[in-house]
Protein backbone atom coordinates (compact mmCIF):
# COMPACT_ATOMS: atom_id res chain seq x y z
CA UNK A 1 0.00 0.00 0.00
CA UNK A 2 1.20 3.53 -0.59
CA UNK A 3 2.55 5.37 2.19
CA UNK A 4 4.41 8.71 0.92
CA UNK A 5 2.50 11.71 0.28
CA UNK A 6 2.79 11.44 -2.81
CA UNK A 7 1.83 8.41 -3.43
CA UNK A 8 -1.55 9.33 -1.75
CA UNK A 9 -2.23 12.06 -3.73
CA UNK A 10 -2.04 9.83 -6.59
CA UNK A 11 -4.36 7.61 -4.94
CA UNK A 12 -6.90 10.95 -4.12
CA UNK A 13 -7.08 11.54 -8.09
CA UNK A 14 -8.23 7.95 -8.44
CA UNK A 15 -10.75 8.06 -5.98
CA UNK A 16 -12.32 11.14 -7.59
CA UNK A 17 -12.70 9.53 -11.34
CA UNK A 18 -13.78 6.35 -9.63
CA UNK A 19 -16.56 8.86 -8.05
CA UNK A 20 -17.04 10.07 -11.64
CA UNK A 21 -17.27 6.55 -13.13
CA UNK A 22 -19.82 5.08 -9.89
CA UNK A 23 -21.95 7.98 -10.62
CA UNK A 24 -22.26 7.50 -14.81
CA UNK A 25 -23.19 3.74 -14.43
CA UNK A 26 -25.94 4.23 -11.96
CA UNK A 27 -27.82 6.31 -14.25
CA UNK A 28 -26.72 3.87 -16.67
CA UNK A 29 -28.67 0.99 -14.61
CA UNK A 30 -31.75 3.59 -13.89
CA UNK A 31 -31.41 4.35 -17.89
CA UNK A 32 -31.34 0.34 -18.91
CA UNK A 33 -34.40 0.16 -16.46
CA UNK A 34 -36.53 2.22 -18.92
CA UNK A 35 -35.77 -0.02 -21.85
CA UNK A 36 -38.32 -2.37 -21.37
CA UNK A 37 -36.12 -5.83 -21.16
CA UNK A 38 -37.40 -8.92 -20.35
CA UNK A 39 -36.60 -10.31 -17.02
CA UNK A 40 -33.71 -12.22 -17.99
CA UNK A 41 -31.94 -9.59 -20.37
CA UNK A 42 -32.62 -6.78 -17.73
CA UNK A 43 -30.92 -8.83 -14.76
CA UNK A 44 -28.26 -9.89 -16.33
CA UNK A 45 -27.56 -6.66 -17.78
CA UNK A 46 -28.44 -5.15 -14.04
CA UNK A 47 -25.94 -7.15 -12.01
CA UNK A 48 -23.44 -6.72 -14.47
CA UNK A 49 -23.30 -3.23 -14.18
CA UNK A 50 -23.71 -3.50 -10.43
CA UNK A 51 -20.98 -6.03 -10.64
CA UNK A 52 -18.63 -3.51 -12.46
CA UNK A 53 -19.71 -1.28 -10.24
CA UNK A 54 -18.66 -3.45 -7.06
CA UNK A 55 -15.83 -4.20 -8.34
CA UNK A 56 -14.53 -0.34 -8.74
CA UNK A 57 -15.22 0.08 -5.14
CA UNK A 58 -13.65 -3.19 -4.07
CA UNK A 59 -10.65 -2.55 -5.65
CA UNK A 60 -10.12 1.32 -5.27
CA UNK A 61 -11.83 2.33 -2.35
CA UNK A 62 -11.53 -1.19 -0.30
CA UNK A 63 -7.39 -1.03 -1.62
CA UNK A 64 -7.95 -4.87 -3.07
CA UNK A 65 -6.14 -4.19 -6.16
CA UNK A 66 -3.01 -3.65 -4.02
CA UNK A 67 -3.85 -6.13 -1.27
CA UNK A 68 -1.82 -9.15 -0.01
CA UNK A 69 -2.49 -12.26 -0.81
CA UNK A 70 -3.72 -13.73 2.39
CA UNK A 71 -6.89 -11.22 2.03
CA UNK A 72 -7.36 -12.31 -1.58
CA UNK A 73 -7.42 -15.72 -0.95
CA UNK A 74 -9.69 -15.18 2.00
CA UNK A 75 -12.05 -13.92 -0.56
CA UNK A 76 -11.95 -16.18 -2.72
CA UNK A 77 -12.43 -18.68 -0.33
CA UNK A 78 -15.95 -16.66 0.93
CA UNK A 79 -17.21 -17.22 -3.03
CA UNK A 80 -16.83 -20.66 -2.83
CA UNK A 81 -18.73 -20.89 0.35
CA UNK A 82 -20.88 -18.50 -1.37
CA UNK A 83 -21.61 -20.55 -4.56
CA UNK A 84 -22.00 -23.29 -3.20
CA UNK A 85 -24.67 -22.38 -0.66
CA UNK A 86 -26.65 -20.90 -4.07
CA UNK A 87 -26.04 -24.54 -4.84
CA UNK A 88 -27.05 -26.46 -2.31
CA UNK A 89 -30.50 -23.67 -2.04
CA UNK A 90 -30.76 -24.16 -6.07
CA UNK A 91 -30.88 -28.04 -5.46
CA UNK A 92 -33.57 -27.71 -2.47
CA UNK A 93 -35.60 -25.68 -5.17
CA UNK A 94 -35.78 -27.88 -7.78
CA UNK A 95 -35.97 -31.00 -5.67
CA UNK A 96 -39.43 -29.57 -4.16
CA UNK A 97 -41.55 -32.23 -6.54
CA UNK A 98 -44.99 -32.05 -6.10
CA UNK A 99 -44.94 -28.88 -4.18
CA UNK A 100 -47.28 -26.20 -5.61
CA UNK A 101 -46.03 -22.36 -5.34
CA UNK A 102 -49.47 -20.45 -5.30
CA UNK A 103 -50.10 -16.87 -5.30
CA UNK B 1 -1.00 -5.96 31.19
CA UNK B 2 -0.13 -7.59 27.71
CA UNK B 3 -0.73 -5.28 24.64
CA UNK B 4 -3.18 -6.41 21.59
CA UNK B 5 -0.08 -7.55 19.23
CA UNK B 6 0.44 -6.38 15.72
CA UNK B 7 -2.56 -3.62 15.97
CA UNK B 8 -0.29 -0.56 14.17
CA UNK B 9 2.44 -3.46 12.90
CA UNK B 10 2.10 -5.77 10.07
CA UNK B 11 2.38 -9.68 10.92
CA UNK B 12 5.23 -10.75 9.53
CA UNK B 13 3.40 -14.18 8.45
CA UNK B 14 -0.08 -12.29 7.10
CA UNK B 15 2.35 -9.32 5.70
CA UNK B 16 -0.91 -7.41 7.11
CA UNK B 17 -2.19 -5.96 10.74
CA UNK B 18 -4.08 -8.33 12.59
CA UNK B 19 -7.62 -6.37 12.98
CA UNK B 20 -7.61 -6.03 8.84
CA UNK B 21 -8.02 -10.05 8.91
CA UNK B 22 -10.24 -9.74 11.09
CA UNK B 23 -12.49 -7.54 10.05
CA UNK B 24 -12.57 -9.10 6.21
CA UNK B 25 -13.22 -12.29 7.91
CA UNK B 26 -16.32 -10.26 9.31
CA UNK B 27 -17.53 -9.00 5.82
CA UNK B 28 -16.87 -13.15 4.80
CA UNK B 29 -20.01 -13.65 7.34
CA UNK B 30 -21.82 -10.64 5.99
CA UNK B 31 -21.52 -11.65 2.25
CA UNK B 32 -22.98 -15.18 3.17
CA UNK B 33 -25.63 -12.89 5.49
CA UNK B 34 -26.49 -11.08 2.37
CA UNK B 35 -25.96 -13.78 -0.11
CA UNK B 36 -28.72 -15.54 1.83
CA UNK B 37 -31.32 -13.15 1.56
CA UNK B 38 -30.44 -12.21 -2.37
CA UNK B 39 -30.82 -16.29 -2.73
CA UNK B 40 -34.24 -15.56 -1.17
CA UNK B 41 -34.89 -12.88 -3.26
CA UNK B 42 -34.67 -14.36 -6.26
CA UNK B 43 -36.37 -18.21 -5.63
CA UNK B 44 -39.23 -15.54 -3.93
CA UNK B 45 -39.12 -13.78 -7.11
CA UNK B 46 -39.40 -16.47 -9.99
CA UNK B 47 -41.49 -18.60 -7.97
CA UNK B 48 -44.28 -15.78 -8.23
CA UNK B 49 -46.58 -15.85 -11.26
CA UNK B 50 -46.58 -11.88 -10.94
CA UNK B 51 -44.02 -9.79 -9.48
CA UNK B 52 -44.36 -7.14 -7.25
CA UNK B 53 -48.16 -8.84 -7.60
CA UNK B 54 -51.26 -7.85 -6.13
CA UNK B 55 -50.90 -5.38 -3.32
CA UNK B 56 -53.70 -3.51 -1.56
CA UNK B 57 -56.40 -4.46 -4.32
CA UNK B 58 -54.34 -2.86 -7.15
CA UNK B 59 -51.77 -5.42 -9.58
CA UNK B 60 -48.67 -4.28 -10.20
CA UNK B 61 -45.77 -5.61 -13.07
CA UNK B 62 -42.96 -3.59 -12.17
CA UNK B 63 -41.36 -3.06 -8.76
CA UNK B 64 -40.61 0.37 -10.10
CA UNK B 65 -44.37 1.41 -9.85
CA UNK B 66 -44.41 0.58 -6.05
CA UNK B 67 -40.67 1.95 -5.09
CA UNK B 68 -39.71 5.39 -6.02
CA UNK B 69 -37.20 4.85 -8.13
CA UNK B 70 -35.71 8.55 -8.47
CA UNK B 71 -35.46 8.19 -4.20
CA UNK B 72 -33.69 5.09 -4.50
CA UNK B 73 -31.49 7.04 -7.40
CA UNK B 74 -30.91 9.67 -4.68
CA UNK B 75 -29.69 7.61 -2.55
CA UNK B 76 -27.51 5.81 -4.46
CA UNK B 77 -25.09 9.17 -4.73
CA UNK B 78 -25.77 9.92 -1.08
CA UNK B 79 -23.89 6.57 -0.50
CA UNK B 80 -21.63 6.73 -3.25
CA UNK B 81 -20.43 9.98 -2.09
CA UNK B 82 -20.07 8.65 1.30
CA UNK B 83 -17.88 6.00 0.40
CA UNK B 84 -15.78 8.70 -1.08
CA UNK B 85 -15.84 10.72 2.37
CA UNK B 86 -14.79 7.76 4.01
CA UNK B 87 -11.92 6.92 1.91
CA UNK B 88 -11.19 10.59 1.85
CA UNK B 89 -10.57 10.58 5.51
CA UNK B 90 -7.89 7.62 5.54
CA UNK B 91 -6.24 9.46 2.71
CA UNK B 92 -5.84 12.69 5.21
CA UNK B 93 -4.28 10.69 7.95
CA UNK B 94 -1.89 9.67 5.99
CA UNK B 95 -1.06 12.85 4.91
CA UNK B 96 -1.09 13.84 8.47
CA UNK B 97 -3.74 16.23 7.95
CA UNK B 98 -5.84 15.85 10.68
CA UNK B 99 -8.00 18.61 10.17
CA UNK B 100 -8.87 17.04 6.88
CA UNK B 101 -10.10 13.69 8.73
CA UNK B 102 -12.64 15.68 11.33
CA UNK B 103 -14.17 16.96 7.64
CA UNK B 104 -14.24 14.34 5.61
CA UNK B 105 -15.44 12.10 8.17
CA UNK B 106 -17.96 14.37 9.46
CA UNK B 107 -19.09 14.66 6.03
CA UNK B 108 -19.42 11.17 6.00
CA UNK B 109 -21.74 10.74 8.80
CA UNK B 110 -23.96 13.69 7.62
CA UNK B 111 -24.58 12.30 4.37
CA UNK B 112 -25.31 8.75 6.16
CA UNK B 113 -27.56 10.96 8.41
CA UNK B 114 -28.65 11.46 4.35
CA UNK B 115 -29.09 8.50 3.78
CA UNK B 116 -31.16 7.19 6.37
CA UNK B 117 -33.67 9.98 6.95
CA UNK B 118 -34.30 9.73 2.86
CA UNK B 119 -35.29 6.26 3.74
CA UNK B 120 -37.47 6.76 6.72
CA UNK B 121 -39.36 9.23 4.26
CA UNK B 122 -39.77 6.38 1.65
CA UNK B 123 -40.84 3.93 4.90
CA UNK B 124 -42.64 6.37 6.39
CA UNK B 125 -44.58 6.62 1.96
CA UNK B 126 -45.45 2.79 2.57
CA UNK B 127 -46.86 3.02 5.85
CA UNK B 128 -49.25 5.60 5.26
CA UNK B 129 -50.47 3.96 2.08
CA UNK B 130 -50.97 0.81 3.95
CA UNK B 131 -48.09 -1.26 2.02
CA UNK B 132 -46.82 -3.03 5.14
CA UNK B 133 -44.33 -5.74 5.13
CA UNK B 134 -47.04 -8.49 5.92
CA UNK B 135 -49.07 -7.23 2.77
CA UNK B 136 -47.21 -9.17 -0.06
CA UNK B 137 -44.25 -11.41 -0.45
CA UNK B 138 -42.79 -8.37 -2.34
CA UNK B 139 -42.54 -6.05 0.25
CA UNK B 140 -41.83 -8.47 2.90
CA UNK B 141 -38.62 -8.84 1.09
CA UNK B 142 -38.20 -5.24 0.65
CA UNK B 143 -38.36 -4.28 4.07
CA UNK B 144 -36.22 -7.26 4.96
CA UNK B 145 -33.64 -6.66 2.75
CA UNK B 146 -33.61 -2.76 2.99
CA UNK B 147 -34.18 -2.37 6.64
CA UNK B 148 -31.16 -4.72 7.04
CA UNK B 149 -28.99 -2.68 5.03
CA UNK B 150 -30.18 0.30 7.53
CA UNK B 151 -29.45 -1.37 10.41
CA UNK B 152 -25.98 -1.29 9.10
CA UNK B 153 -25.69 2.15 8.09
CA UNK B 154 -26.69 2.72 11.57
CA UNK B 155 -23.87 0.55 12.93
CA UNK B 156 -21.45 2.38 10.26
CA UNK B 157 -23.17 5.73 12.20
CA UNK B 158 -22.43 4.54 15.60
CA UNK B 159 -18.17 3.07 15.22
CA UNK B 160 -17.33 6.70 12.59
CA UNK B 161 -19.30 8.59 14.96
CA UNK B 162 -17.13 7.19 17.67
CA UNK B 163 -13.58 7.43 15.67
CA UNK B 164 -14.74 11.21 14.76
CA UNK B 165 -15.50 11.98 18.96
CA UNK B 166 -13.67 10.17 21.91
CA UNK B 167 -12.03 7.72 19.75
CA UNK B 168 -9.76 10.47 17.95
CA UNK B 169 -7.95 11.03 21.37
CA UNK B 170 -5.45 7.88 19.94
CA UNK B 171 -4.07 10.48 17.32
CA UNK B 172 -1.97 11.55 19.56
CA UNK B 173 -1.51 8.69 21.33
CA UNK B 174 -0.64 6.37 18.38
CA UNK B 175 -1.24 7.81 15.11
CA UNK B 176 -0.35 4.47 13.06
CA UNK B 177 -3.19 2.58 14.95
CA UNK B 178 -5.76 5.19 14.78
CA UNK B 179 -5.05 5.97 10.87
CA UNK B 180 -5.36 1.56 10.67
CA UNK B 181 -8.78 2.07 12.43
CA UNK B 182 -10.20 4.21 10.15
CA UNK B 183 -9.13 2.30 7.29
CA UNK B 184 -10.91 -0.86 8.54
CA UNK B 185 -14.04 1.24 9.64
CA UNK B 186 -13.57 2.59 5.44
CA UNK B 187 -13.77 -1.46 4.69
CA UNK B 188 -16.80 -1.84 6.73
CA UNK B 189 -18.54 1.11 5.57
CA UNK B 190 -17.63 0.45 1.75
CA UNK B 191 -19.13 -2.95 1.99
CA UNK B 192 -22.32 -1.61 2.82
CA UNK B 193 -22.25 0.90 -0.44
CA UNK B 194 -21.84 -2.43 -2.19
CA UNK B 195 -24.12 -4.18 -0.74
CA UNK B 196 -26.66 -0.99 -1.93
CA UNK B 197 -25.30 -1.52 -5.11
CA UNK B 198 -26.58 -4.63 -5.83
CA UNK B 199 -29.66 -4.14 -3.73
CA UNK B 200 -30.75 -0.86 -6.03
CA UNK B 201 -31.10 -2.56 -9.27
CA UNK B 202 -32.35 -5.67 -8.21
CA UNK B 203 -35.04 -4.09 -5.79
CA UNK B 204 -36.03 -1.12 -7.43
CA UNK B 205 -35.83 -1.54 -10.57
CA UNK B 206 -35.99 -5.42 -12.11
Amino acid sequence: MASSHEDIQKHVKTYYIVFGALAVLTVVTVGVAYLDLTIWPALILALFIALIKGSLVACYFMHLISEKKVILWMLVVTVVFLLCMFAIFIGAYHGQEGVHIVS
Amino acid sequence: MVDIPYTSKVRPDTGVYNAKIGVWLFLASEVMLFGGLFSAYIFLRIGAPEWPGMIQGTMYTSAADVLNVPIGMFNTFVLIASSVTMVMSWAKLMMKDFKGFRVQMSLTILLSFVFLVVKAFEYGDKFAHGYLPAESTFLAIYFTMTGLHALHVIGGIIVNGYLLGPGSKMWKTNPEQFTNRIEIAGLYWHFVDLVWIFLFPTIYLL
